[in-house]
This record gives structure tokens, sequence and C-alpha cells, in this order.
């Protein structure tokens, strides 16, 4: 099955916006200013003498002094304009990068300069290809004789065209004084090197494949569109939103609530396992472990979330809830999971089972939730769809959330497990034991076998539990599918 | 966590046609009714009724859309750096690469962490799709894809496969075995098939589901097995460029962010957008939730990352400085959410103080532009893919200001 989209497919492909050109042009001017710019000087270039060249480390402290920032990141700024073409280095050409040193450099033509609105025209590299062949007789490098055989592949039409460009305009260089056109050919060789790069030379204007919109035009739209964002910000506007001072300042609580759990802000205990190269971090914060961490114990009781989706928290809730007999709502919530996350071909089996086991009058396990619910869950079940339990979910989740959970909390099942909970010691090694922590790493349990072991341990549990584990017999169907 | 989208009521009977199917709910003169989307559709491309014109339907779109912002105007009361004045300043940074993953001939274009936070997937414009072990740089899979531009890749939540899509216009599930040479990629199964390229794809909470979206402006969920199309989800004017799935409780939201500089919210069971953000300047390269759900973070080619609460349905803060030009084109945060992690195309990786909305740091190192960065899911590495080739895995540890 294939996704249709109502927007045509034009056939014309745009390149990708580049929205840092203005900038870098205004700052390329600046450069250039006769007073206040940077300053250039002439320098001997073989035998010619070539006006206008400037150092890499002029152009660095030029720059970090108009941006007010460090070396490195005008450094970084600069490599940039290398990389964009606006600025071409006179030795090392295919390296597009702005050394802190004296190497040279020296501003492109704006005739050359990178735009938005085209990419460099195919006919225009073959020409360039053809002219170089003509006064270097054949002296192209690999990649661009590649270039040139893929052209007079492609181009062949024209190429009788092409080498009649190439031959004039190798003729009208040849007219030119010797420093002009020296000049011009490091020019127009720095824009090719930036539009069509060899291996290995990281040019900026190679920005990834094309988009499907042009990003110079505005599209028009079309009466129904108008409509459906109507209905959107007619939705939007009804949405209850809430104050800045509520939503901010919960997420700053969050912040401070998991500061210490950060392990970028707060050790991370024994130690972490890409600093150490010893992985007991994770050994002792597996999936099936005795007594967990403190740390772990500690983030389960942040929110019903947590405790759920760590599947070891998980399996501590599920002792509580035995304890009480009150099992059933979390049954429930883990079958509609396994619903609404299985295989489409599995639903109708599962949606059985659960309202088997949950719903019916009289079921095993049967679930408390409010008289309506339950009226449009039943009614929903006729025709089986994997949201059907959303709203028999929701409620039971908010019960276990604002009653249960807390009730976990207070309870002695946690406050035992936050007793026992483990506290490693912090790692303490020296450097000949880090070496040998980073010569014998440890490759660990594979993810697939510790899935078979999950599988198994859950085909287990359902054999031996009374009622019906119904996760398992679920996940069962799944897998004979 | 956004209490709103999980109780709305997202199945029953459609008020219009009665079939028992997901709803969108909607406002037609003030009322909420709950449509199914083809009910919705058939109503959006009703031919013009007496009164209405182009003009008439343009009109209300400018005013309504005023009125929105006047009502997410009226409850900004306080900024975010003032309500994390007292929160204490991140200090000094120490950060150190800790291992550098070689392998690919080309540009690294995406990568997914494996939830035993060890384990990554990778993607290239070389057309390979490379399964390492981080943590002891061996690399236990390589696959070949048919076409070059392999633009994401997800690692499924078992561990036991992964996903990837491309210039192919396909998303593909390829099953993972303990066997090193195997040929993996024999057993690749097509599930997503798009009109355009992949820029993203993600599993949902189990293996059964892959969420993709596409060049072509749409993203749709899909059953694994059959290849089935769950859902469809249409909103978007051009290419969409990233997706990420909400880390709530439900999982039942997720926000796209595209090329029409536009960051719209999702409900995954009906398709219906439930909100949508338009602050940034240019494309949406990037977008991530914040751990708590309750907020998240674009990156643009504007050079800006802006972070936007969800609850408040507006943007909050923007993470940009005079000194960055070039477009940020991926973020991830810290676990606690406290560091913002944000891949540039000038080489450079910034971490901002997501409260105060300062910069902290800079990460030089990369040799071309950032193209991912994501942090493992226990939060212990972060790692870096560029289209220099190689992928890193840094270490970062902050201290606090006395």
């Amino acid at each position: 099955m294939t996704i249709r989209t109502a927007r045509p497919d034009r056939v014309q492909h745009f390149r990708p916006r580049m929205h840092c050109l203005k900038k870098l042009e205004a700052m390329v001017v600046e450069m250039q200013d006769q007073k206040s710019g940077v300053k250039g000087s002439e320098q001997k270039l073989n035998v010619t003498t070539i006006p206008h060249v400037l150092t890499g480390k002029d152009i660095i402290a030029w720059i970090a002094n108009k941006m007010k920032t460090t070396p490195e990141e005008a450094q970084t700024f600069s490599t940039m304009l290398v990389a964009y073409g606006y600025i071409y280095p006179l030795q090392n050409h295919k390296k597009l990068v702005m050394c802190n040193d004296s190497s040279l450099y020296r501003f492109q033509t704006p005739y050359f300069w990178p735009t938005q609105k085209w990419f460099a025209e195919d006919s225009d590299y073959a020409i360039y290809l053809a002219k170089r062949n003509i006064r270097k007789k054949g002296m192209l490098e690999p990649y661009e004789q590649a270039h040139y055989n893929h052209l007079h592949e492609w181009l062949n039409h024209k190429w009788d065209f092409i080498v009649m460009q190439a031959t004039e305009q190798y003729k009208a260089g040849k007219e030119r004084k010797k420093p002009d056109r020296v000049v011009f050919d490091c020019q127009e060789r720095a824009y090719w090197i930036v539009n069509k790069p060899p291996r290995r030379t990281h040019s900026a204007i190679d920005c990834g494949p094309e988009r499907l919109i042009d990003p110079n035009t505005d599209e028009k739209i079309t009466f129904d569109q108008y409509r459906r964002q109507n209905m959107f910000y007619q939705q939007a506007i009804m949405r209850s939103k809430v104050k800045s001072s509520v939503s901010l300042g919960a997420l700053v609580k969050y912040v401070t609530t998991y500061k210490n759990h950060d392990p970028f802000l707060a050790p991370c205990l024994p130690s972490n396992p890409w600093q150490t190269d010893h992985d007991a971090y994770w050994t002792l914060n597996m999936r099936r472990v005795d007594l967990p961490t403190k740390m772990r114990v500690e983030r389960w009781s942040f929110s019903l979330f947590e405790l759920l989706s760590d599947l070891r928290g998980r399996d501590d809730f599920k002792i509580f809830l035995k304890k009480e007999f009150s099992g059933e709502n979390l049954a429930f919530w883990e079958a509609a999971e396994e619903l609404k996350w299985g295989t489409a071909a599995s639903m109708t089996a599962k949606a059985e089972t659960i309202f088997k086991t949950f719903l019916a009058p009289g079921a095993p396990r049967w679930i408390n939730i409010d008289g309506r619910t339950m009226g449009l869950t039943v009614k929903g079940l006729d025709h089986p769809h994997r949201y059907v339990l959303e709203a028999a979910q929701t409620h039971v989740f908010l019960l276990m959330k604002k009653d249960t959970f807390f009730r976990y909390l207070k309870s002695p099942v946690y406050k035992d497990i936050q007793k026992k909970a483990l506290n490693p010691e912090a790692h303490n090694f020296s450097p000949a034991q880090l070496e040998q922590n980073a010569n014998s790493r440890s490759p660990g349990i594979h993810p697939i076998i510790l899935w078979q072991q999950e599988e198994e341990e859950k085909a287990k549990a359902a054999a031996a539990s009374a009622p019906v584990d119904v996760k398992a017999m679920m996940s069962k169907i799944d897998r004979k599918k | 966590m956004c209490d709103q989208t999980f109780v709305a009521a997202t199945f029953g009977p459609c008020d219009s046609c009665g079939t028992a199917s997901p709803l969108m709910n909607i406002y037609i003169k003030n009322e909420p009714i709950n449509y199914c989307s083809f009910c919705m559709e058939v109503m959006a491309c009703q031919g013009l009724q007496k009164g209405e014109t182009l003009a008439t339907l343009k009109k209300e779109c400018e005013s309504l859309k005023k009125k929105l912002e006047e009502d997410r105007g009226k409850l900004n009361d306080v900024e975010l750096h003032q309500v994390a004045e007292k929160v204490e300043v991140v200090g000094a940074l120490s950060i150190k690469t800790r291992r550098v993953l070689k392998g690919h001939t080309n540009k690294v274009l995406c990568m997914d962490w494996c939830k035993d936070k060890r384990r990554l997937v990778s993607s290239s414009q070389d057309g390979k799709v490379i399964v390492w072990d981080g943590f002891t740089l061996n690399k236990e899979h390589g696959m070949s894809m048919p076409t070059t531009w392999v633009m994401a890749c997800a690692y499924a939540p078992s561990g036991c496969a992964v996903a990837c899509g491309g210039l192919d216009n396909k998303c593909s599930v390829i099953p993972l075995s303990l066997d090193s040479n195997e040929n993996c990629a024999a057993k690749k199964k097509t599930v997503a098939m798009h009109t355009n390229y992949i820029s993203g794809c993600t599993f949902t909470n189990s293996d059964m589901q892959l969420l993709s979206c596409s060049g072509d402006g749409t993203s749709a969920l899909w059953d694994v097995e059959s290849g089935q199309l769950l859902q469809s989800f249409h909103g978007h004017t051009s290419d969409i460029l990233s997706l990420d799935l909400a880390p709530s409780e439900t999982g039942n939201t997720f926000v796209t962010g595209g090329c029409d500089k536009k960051a719209n919210v999702w409900d995954m069971r009906s398709g219906q957008n439930i909100q949508s953000f338009e602050c940034h300047e240019s494309d949406i390269n990037c977008v991530k939730y914040y751990p708590s759900g309750d907020a998240f973070a674009s990156a643009s080619d504007d050079a800006t990352c802006r972070f936007f609460d969800l609850r408040a349905d507006r943007e909050v803060a923007v993470f940009q400085k005079d000194s960055i030009v070039f477009g940020a084109s991926t973020v991830d945060f810290s676990l606690s959410g406290r560091l913002l992690f944000a891949g540039y195309n000038d080489y450079t990786i910034n971490v901002w103080d997501v409260l105060k909305g300062t910069r902290i740091s800079m990460m030089f190192g990369h040799e071309n532009r950032v193209s991912r960065v994501r942090l493992s899911p226990d939060g212990t590495a972060l790692c870096s893919a560029s289209w220099d080739n190689t992928l890193r895995v840094i270490d970062i540890f902050c201290c606090f200001q006395a």
C-alpha cells in the first residue's frame, strides 16, 4: 500500500534553502572594505605577482574582532566562508578550510558567489573541463576525467557547441595579461572545486537531495485547504491552554527532580561505562536483577510512567497489587497496550480474550469502570479496532495514577525494596587499571538473547499463574501469527 | 503530560456517519463534534456554499489565526529564564570523545541507539546501514541498501531489528541475527511506501508498528507484519524533514517539522493535527521532545533552535547568537532536560542551557556538517554522526558553580 499525497509532484526539484547566504554576503562585503576590511598585500605565486592576497591569521583575527568571538569560533566561521566559495585558498586548493597561520587566500569575485536560485550548470562544467583539456593537453585529474567522460556521454548532442565555447574562451583567455589570466584561472578553478568537489573535499554547496517545493515562491492555497486550516484554528482556539507560569514551573521542576539522575550532571555510580570502560553500571541496572540500585528505586517514585516503563519497577508494583488483590487494573492496562501496539492480524483474537477476561459480566478479572465507558467499550468490541479500548484504558490508568500509585509509595513493599536497594561504591581506577579495562571491554549480553529469555520467562509465568495471564496469552497469539 | 490529549475521545461512533472509528475532535460553529477522518475530508472538499468565496475563507482564516495568537499571548505571564532565575548555573564542562566509529565511506546521515545503551545503527549516503557495538567498536552487521542516501534509520525497541529508508521512497525493516556473517539484508521487508524520499522513521512502543515521515509532505503509521497503512497524517505543505515520538505515558502523539517552517503535533490515533507552531524563519531540520513530553525543541536553517511549550501552546525560548549563522540540523536533550545539544552545518555542536537560554560550550572535531546528535537511552553518552563519514561517542560532565 502506498500513501498518496494530495500535493502535486511538479517533477521539478529544488535545492534546499541556504538561509545564511545573505549574512555571509554582507560579511564578505565588509571584509573587503578599503578602510575597515582585512588588509591584503601582493604575493608572488610561481612567477606572477597576485594582488589582494590575505593570510589566514589576518582573516581570523578580523572576524574574531568583528563578531567578538574566540579565535576558534572565528576559524570555524572563516572555514565556512571558504567552504561556500566566498574565499578561496591559493595553496592546497582542494582543502576548503581556513588555517590560522600564514596560508594565503583571496576573495572570490561576486560572479562566482553561490546563489539560491540555480545549480552550477552541467554544460558550463563541460565547457570548463574541455577548456582545461585544450590547455593542459589532456591533463585532467582522475575525478575530473570521470566527470568529463560522463558529461561527454550525457551532453553528446551539444558537444560541438561545448567544444566551440571552450575554444572561444581559451582564445579570449590568451589575450588577457598574464596576471589577470592567472587570477581568473584561480577563481574559476576555486568555483568548480566548491561546486563539483573532489572526493575528500568538504564543500558547503554539497547540501543533500533536492526538495519538492521551490523555496523562492509562495504556493497557491485552495478553498479546501483554507477550510482545513479554519477547522484547525478553531480547534486550537477551543483547546484549553495553561498559564506560562504553571507550565514553565513544571519544566523547571522536572529538571530539578532529575538532576541527580542525569549522568552529565551528577556522577553515576559506580562509574560511567564510557569513562572507565567498565560496564558495572549496565550490569547492575539490567532488566532482571534481584536487587535494584537506590537511584533506580528513587526514580520509580517520580511518576507512574517511570514505574511502569522500568519493567523491574513494574514487577515490584505487581507484587504490591497482588498483596492488595487488585492486580486486574494493571493486567487490563497491559493487555490493552498489547492490543494497541500489536500486529493487525492478531487484533480480533486479542479483543475477544480481553472481553472474556475483563469486561464480560462475571468475568474472572472484571475491572470496575463507570457504566458509560463500559457501554461504549463493549459496543466498540463488536467491530474490534486497535483503539477500541482507549477510553477504558485511560480510565484505568488515571485510577492507578491518582490512587494506587501513591498507596504503593507508602506501602511496606516499596519501603522494603528501598531499604534493600544497592548503593554501589564509586569506582576509583588507577591509570593502569583504566588501560586494562580499555583492553578488555566486556561484550555484554546480546539484546536478541535477552529478548528470547524474556519471552521464555513470560511463557513460564503464564503457565504458572492462575487466573489466566492475559498478557502472555496475547503475546503467544502474536507469536503464532 | 498533556492531560487533554490523553483524555480526548478518539474512538467511537462518528457524529456524521455513525461508524465506529478513530475520531477527530473539531468544532462547527463553536459546537464540539467528533468526526471520522473521511467525513472530515468530505466536509472540507464540499463545493463553495452560498456567500462563501476564496476571499471570505481566507479572511476567516486570518482572523482565526489572529485570535489564536491573542489567546496565546494572554497566558504569557512569565518568561522561562525568569522562572529559572533561582536555579543554579551550570559550570565548566569536561567534554571527551570516547569513541570514533569509522567505517562508512560517505556521509553518515542518521543514527539511532539500541535500548541496551551500547549498540547503535547508522546509515549513510553510500547506501550502507551498519550496526555497531559502540562500547567495543565491533561492527556487528553491515547491510547494503539498493539506493544511496539512506536518510533514516531506527533501532527496534526489542533490539531484534532495524528500520531504514531514503531515496528509494520506502522504509524497510530488517530483522537482525546473532550471526555476524549472515546476510541480514536478504530478509529485508518493505513496510512503508511513500511517493518521495523518506526523511525519518521510528518504531513506536513495539516492534510491530513503524512511523515514517517523507519528503512528499505526509507521515504515516504502518503495521510492520502486513505492511498495512494504519493511519496517515496530512497537513504539511512541503517536505517533512523530521519526526519524534512523545515519551509520555500515552505515547499517542508525535511531532513533525518540515520545510514549510511549521512544527505540527499529531494525535496518532485519529490522524488529527492538534497543535501547530510557525515561528521559524526557514526549514525545520529536526524536532525532539523534552524528556517530560510537555515540550519540544526544533532546529532550523535560520541558525536558531527554538523551545516550544505544549501546555501553554507557544514558543518559550529561542537559542540563538549573532555569531551563529549556519543552520542547525539536529537537536537532543540530556536526560534531565537541562542541556540541549545542537549540531550545526558549520561542523560544530553547541551545548545550550535550556533554562537560562545561554550557550554553555562548543564542541569542535568534525570535519563536515553534523547530521545527527542522539543521547544514549540511559543518558550516559552522546553520539554525533557527521558528513565527514564518522560517528563520535562523546562523554560530557558538568559541575555546578558553588
